[in-house]
């Protein structure tokens, strides 16, 4: 009897009626669908289109010039952990909710935009020194950078580079904190798509609102294991 | 005892169990008209039911609605469908190849016995009795939760719907969202009664259902040690494979376990990195009717420092080769597994996922599940023919033609149409309306479209009146004919008498 593979690849062509021949090229795909939108990246339009995705997605949006990021950033996390002390007090709800903790940066995040937090506060993960499973669920946000964020659907795509860090320290914390600069802003998925097609072995994750269910009755319930609460810092 | 009074009681004991874990999860339960007949006669199924297939129809068609080359990406999406079964073979061996590269282990499997010991000797080597897994229907089909089981591992469902299937012993009746047949009260009862650290003062408000389930499976994410995968798809020239998902389970299990393990049917193949620009649009839109799904995720072999260091890929046949052997059938493959069809077909909506006896259920269940076994199967008969699964499909399969085509096949071999084709069908119908299951009020019926002519534009009516607004709701109704069928025979009786040449 042939391994596996060598009978599942004989099966395969024997259904093609093809014996061991050369493949036949690839067929000619027809593509009419729109390669990119009509507004540029960036533009007032797309940017619109974006923040109305994401406020349906029920995603906090902050459109701030690029010298606020840190103000914004340092409130953003004191409001957290206001939340967190206050929940940490309700016994019911406190199974559910991280207690006050630090916030989770990769090493490769812009310092700039933690200048409004005190260093004590504040811990750094890396591929090479990553910090545990635990660790990071006991954190009260993460702080990331994004490749790229597509309007129509209201996605912002990470790809894991050292300003967004490893997959899951934008999972783990209860909160997301993410930055996108206006000019990665594209209109369409295929615009998309391109641009992170220039380094497909890059880990992705598209992220588009919080994570959430309906599968209880078709009734949405924002945050389940992913985030609960995504704010996206828009930085012109 | 209470006495049952036809509203859910608090108080009674609860219905928890479900129908139970099969033995093959491509043939079980009850024939369909049997089964059919049981879910017509359960209101609150049918209730619910209605609710959830009405409401992703709506969403659906305004997401879709918003896209204005919907129909392009529909072309596309079919033709690069078309392109990898042609090429599969090649495909295949690029896609083995490239995650190869990358540091992933590939492993091939006939059928489900195959894939399940394979699955089961890797979980063995890490010497754990516990994995979590992503919702997929690849280890479905394959019954993997119970192979484990048999291996003395617990196989933990980490989705929200497939976890409370999985509590209450039952199996899942939509393939988008399983738990479509319980509704809250039932899974409050369920979680209570199954799920030991369940808030004792556990209410049914979804939300705190969702809180209970988040801090039950967030202790087994956090130390899980392998988890089990399907994928949605596999890029062949990066090797890139594709996870797409709403609630994060998804995202934990692909990224906080030393080992990974994909299940994947050899079908799933896109050619390009590119090509996923077609797909990640079409799905998301036709699957939960949303823009985009909440998470996305694409991983490449290893990743040193990021992710499971340990990565395999499983690659599935189980009767996929005998599907592609059928040129009239091929086509069922394109599937995407976006459970559109199930919410247009008004022979599902009414009888449910669990009567048609296999994980794949709805029109693209009827046409896959016979071709995947090869067996004898009543299941073609189970629609009605009325094309909604067409139109709503995002790789344009065209179900209904195939549907035919089984149908045809089942007579040839019995010489005749078979009884129980006859009582399937005729169950099918009955599930979708009542003025179908008889003749006299088919042929009435079926002259009324006659007097809509008066509101088609462009020979197609976009919106019908109460109740026929449920059907244009979601579709487009073509410009009836001048004349029915059943006219159309009679007049042509009665002119053969005097020898006149029929009207066309």
């Amino acid at each position: 009897m042939s391994d596996a593979r060598t009978e599942v690849l004989a099966r395969v062509r024997e259904a093609l009626g093809r014996g061991t021949d050369a493949a036949p090229a690839p067929a000619v795909v027809p593509r009419g669908y729109r390669p990119a939108g009509e507004h540029a990246p960036g533009s007032e339009p797309v940017l619109e289109l974006l923040v109305d995705r994401l406020v349906d997605y029920r995603a906090h949006v902050h459109r701030v010039a690029g010298a606020e990021v840190a103000d914004v950033v340092a409130r953003l996390v004191e409001e957290v952990r206001t939340v967190a002390a206050a929940d940490a007090d309700d016994s019911h709800r406190a199974a559910a909710r991280p207690a006050p903790g630090s916030v989770v940066v990769p090493d490769g995040l812009d310092r700039a935009w933690l200048a409004g937090l005190s260093g004590d506060d504040v811990r750094a993960d890396a591929r090479d020194e990553p910090l545990t499973a635990t660790e990071l669920d006991g954190a009260c946000a993460v702080v990331t950078a994004a490749r790229v964020a597509v309007a129509e659907t209201g996605t912002i795509v990470l790809d894991a580079e050292p300003d967004q860090g490893r997959r899951a320290i934008s999972l783990v914390p209860d909160v997301h904190v993410c930055v996108v600069r206006t000019d990665q802003v594209v209109q369409t998925v295929p615009e998309a798509v391109r641009l992170l097609g220039e380094h497909p072995g890059r880990p992705q994750t598209w992220i588009s609102g919080p994570s959430a269910t309906s599968d209880i009755e078709l009734d949405r319930v924002e945050g389940v294991h992913g985030p609960r609460t995504l704010h996206v810092l828009l930085v012109s | 005892m209470s006495t049952f009074l036809g509203m859910p009681d608090a108080g009674a004991p609860a219905t928890v169990s479900g129908v139970g874990r099969p033995d093959d999860p491509l043939h079980w339960g009850a024939t369909f008209p049997d089964a059919a007949r049981t879910a017509l006669a359960d209101e609150q199924l049918r209730r619910n039911l209605g609710n959830a297939t009405s409401t992703i129809r709506a969403k659906r068609a305004r997401v879709v609605g918003e896209v204005p080359d919907w129909e392009a990406l529909r072309d596309a999406g079919s033709a690069l469908k078309t392109d990898v079964m042609t090429r599969l073979p090649e495909l295949l061996e690029e896609l083995e190849r490239n995650v190869t590269a990358r540091g992933g282990v590939v492993h091939w499997a006939r059928d489900a016995a195959e894939a399940n010991r394979i699955v089961a000797g890797i979980v063995r080597a890490k010497e754990t009795d516990e994995v979590v897994k992503v919702k997929s229907m690849a280890t479905q089909e394959i019954g993997l939760n119970e192979a484990l089981a048999e291996e003395g591992v617990a196989a933990v469902e980490t989705d929200l719907a497939e976890l409370i299937v999985q509590l209450a012993d039952d199996m899942p009746s939509h393939i988008l969202v399983p738990a479509i047949h319980r509704n809250r009260t039932e899974i409050r009862d369920i979680f209570l009664e199954r799920m030991a650290d369940a808030p004792p003062d556990l209410t049914d408000v979804p939300r705190e259902l969702a809180m209970a389930a988040r801090a039950h499976l967030r202790r087994k994410f956090l130390s899980a040690k392998v988890a089990v995968s399907g994928a949605n798809f596999a890029v062949a020239d990066t090797g890139t494979l594709a996870v797409v998902e709403s609630e994060g389970n998804g995202r934990m299990c692909l990224t906080l376990p030393e080992t990974l393990v994909t299940v994947m049917g050899i079908e799933k193949l896109v050619p390009t990195f590119d090509d996923l620009e077609v797909f990640l649009q079409l799905l998301p839109r036709s699957s939960t009717g949303e823009r985009m799904n909440p998470y996305t995720s694409l991983w490449t072999g290893v990743t040193p420092g990021d992710g499971p260091q340990e990565f395999h890929l499983v690659l599935l046949d189980n009767g996929r080769t005998k599907v592609l052997a059928d040129e009239a059938g091929r086509s069922a493959l394109h599937c995407i597994r976006c459970s559109a069809c199930l919410n247009v077909c008004p022979v599902y909506e009414r009888v449910g996922g669990h009567a048609y006896g296999s994980v794949y259920p709805g029109p693209i269940g009827a046409i896959l599940t016979p071709q995947l076994t090869g067996e004898k199967s009543d299941l073609p008969y189970a629609s009605t023919l009325c094309g909604a699964c067409y139109q709503v499909c995002p790789v344009k399969i065209d179900i209904p033609s195939i549907l035919v085509e089984l149908r045809a096949r089942e007579v040839e071999l019995s010489g005749a149409a078979p009884d129980t084709a006859d009582r399937v069908w005729q169950a099918a119908m009955k599930a979708a309306s009542y003025a179908m299951a008889d003749g006299g009020r088919f042929r009435r019926a079926a002259r009324l479209p006659r007097a809509l002519r008066a509101i088609a534009r462009h020979g197609v009516i976009r919106r019908l009146p109460f109740p026929g607004s449920l059907w244009t709701r979601s579709r487009d109704l073509p410009e009836p004919p001048r004349q029915t069928f059943h006219d159309w025979w009679a007049a042509r009786e009665r002119r053969a008498g005097t020898r006149q040449e029929g009207e066309r």
